[in-house]
């Protein structure tokens, strides 16, 4: 039945062409809801520039990998990711001030499920592109595995980082220690990363974003920057228990 | 309009899904590829509903004493279809089971033998015990009703690595691993024919969802060393030579450098997924769809390393 549902999405999005500029091209039934609690009921265009990248088939329903990527959009200010048909919808609202208005991660996913980029730009319209993802279930409900560990405490809000310069951009890849629970297995309380931000060397924002509880256990990030040299990035943020991260990564 | 074309996507896909006439049946035909050795070769797709989970090579070999059966298939279905199938060849009894790993398609049929002692390698009971009943589910959500009443049947035996004769044929049974944590390889020193399992893959992408490449590696360089004449690979047609062998191993070199490269390039995983595969495997069956699932399975370890390579930035939490 996912299958079924997949490929009329399929076949709608290619009617899409001919459509209004608000039909839902994956064709969700969540998709009015969403769009009136997350926007407003604000018009939505579905702009072939925002390509979600994820593979067809969630392999591994806890690690749902996710690129997201805007060729030619000028000003975006505002990327909010939300899986339709997931327990909890928001993934993230990525602000990307300096950076580049694409980054990737890793979200549990429930179901089958679109999942969407929307894309406000500075004169405030909302913009949308997004896919379908098959799953097997069980990636929210599940308890994070790393709890086992005897030391996961300790290793909490631990940063791993690394960052590929070419002269003009930089690529920061981050991985950061954290359950992220989502409240949704029995007797686990939610616990996440809530804010996340790149600093400069002055303490200013490079790129600030909001994360939820579908994120990944230990989520990895990848972000976009200009390059700024031979000058240390902070990564800083705080989880939903107050607990901080603060961690500089060395060019 | 809007809720007939709805209608009419449904009606059309429940109709490519739903089997064909005759319900449930495998059309299994055993094929002689040597001496007393007959195999069934499934199709080199993805468990469908159209297909029943076969997509995976089962052997028998008919001995003096009796039958030795070498993989049960994917489904109880199978597995009593394919006791049919040999009852068909031989009226010799059914003498001995072996599965070659615990993936759902080479042992759910299991429970079609029942009374027959069922080996396998300690590593593949383990496994079959604890993935079996996800297993099954599974199978069931992507083949269904050609799996129902499928249940995971455990091998009762563990398989001693060594030579054992049965009826004339001496099998030589080898302990490998790499496609999985046990994986059984036999060779019959009669025919010269050797029964690979999943080690072995030849013009179908191989799967990787328990792999380490390392080892893999490491026991395909043992198969070549056996020299056999003839080759059942888990998946994909049986060959002379050393095809197979050569193509997986191709295969899982080309995996590894470029989930080992795109780490160090800082790619992420759905951006490695994109990558381009090399001309020589656009063609294979499936090649796209398992080395997306190999980026799942496998990237992380790869990416890990190379975060960790650098010493300087694995700071520590204020
Ligand atoms: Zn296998």
């Amino acid at each position: 039945m996912k299958k079924v549902i997949a490929a009329l999405g399929l076949a709608l999005a290619l009617a899409g062409t001919v459509q209004a500029a608000d039909a839902d091209p994956l064709n969700s039934s969540r998709w009015p809801d969403l769009q009136r609690e997350y926007l407003n009921d604000a018009p939505v265009a579905f702009d072939p520039r925002i390509e979600v990248l994820a593979p067809k088939v969630a392999e591994d329903s806890m690690n749902v990998p996710v690129t997201v990527r805007l060729k030619g959009l000028p000003d975006v200010k505002r990327v909010l990711v939300i899986a339709d048909f997931n327990p909890i919808v928001k993934v993230l609202d990525f602000q990307p001030l300096l950076a580049q208005p694409g980054l990737s991660f890793r979200i549990k996913l429930q179901q089958a499920s679109p999942i969407r980029a929307l894309v406000q730009t500075g004169d405030g319209n909302w913009l949308a592109g997004g896919v379908w993802v098959d799953a097997a279930g069980g990636g929210c409900t599940a308890p994070s595995t790393g709890r086992s560990a005897p030391d996961w405490a300790q290793k909490l809000n631990q940063v791993q980082g690394r960052v590929w310069r070419d002269g003009q951009n930089q690529r920061v890849r981050l991985r950061i220690m954290h359950p992220m629970d989502t409240g949704l297995a029995p007797g686990i309380p939610a616990f996440f990363i809530e804010q996340l931000a790149i600093v400069d060397d002055k303490g200013d924002a490079m790129l600030k974003l909001e994360t939820f509880e579908p994120l990944s256990e230990n989520p990895v990030f990848s972000f976009d920057l200009p390059d700024t040299g031979a000058v240390a990035l902070r990564v800083v943020g705080r989880d939903n228990n107050g607990n901080r991260i603060d961690a500089k990564v060395q060019p | 309009m809007m809720a007939r074309l709805l209608a009419a996507l449904v009606a059309f896909a429940l109709s490519v899904a739903a089997p064909a006439a005759a319900p449930f049946d495998y059309r299994l035909k055993p094929e002689k590829i040597a001496d007393d050795t007959w195999v069934l070769i499934g199709s080199t797709e993805d468990i469908t509903r159209g297909n029943g989970g076969n997509i995976v090579n089962t052997a028998f070999v008919v001995t003096k004493e009796g039958v030795v059966v070498i993989d049960s298939g994917p489904s109880r279905r199978y597995g009593e279809q394919m006791r049919a199938a040999i009852a068909r060849v031989t009226d010799k009894p059914v003498v001995r089971v072996f599965n070659t790993h615990h993936h759902p398609d080479h042992f759910l049929g299991n429970q079609a033998y029942a009374d027959v002692p069922i080996a396998a390698l300690p590593a593949t009971r383990a496994g079959e015990r604890d993935d079996g009943g996800a297993f099954a589910d599974n199978m069931y959500r992507m083949a269904g009703d050609w799996a129902s009443g499928t249940e995971p049947q455990v091998a009762q035996q563990d398989v001693k690595p060594g030579r054992l004769t049965v009826g004339g044929h001496e099998f030589e049974l080898i302990a490998l691993e790499g496609h999985t944590a046990g994986d059984l390889a036999i060779l019959d020193h009669r025919t010269g024919v050797l029964f690979a399992g999943d080690l072995v893959f030849l013009d179908r992408a191989p799967t990787t969802p328990h792999a380490s490449v390392q080892r893999w590696l490491k026991s395909l360089d043992a198969l070549a060393a056996l020299g056999a004449k003839k080759t059942l690979p888990g998946h994909g047609p049986v060959h002379a030579g050393s095809a197979g062998i050569e193509q997986t191993r191709d295969w899982l070199k080309w995996l590894d450098q470029t989930l080992m490269q795109s780490a160090a390039n800082g790619l992420d995983m759905a951006e490695v997924m994109r990558l381009p595969l090399p001309e020589r495997f656009e063609r294979m069956p499936l090649a796209r769809s398992e080395f997306e699932r190999s980026v799942t399975h496998l990237y992380g370890a790869y990416e890990l390393r190379a975060l960790d390579s650098v010493a300087l930035p694995v700071l520590q939490q204020k």
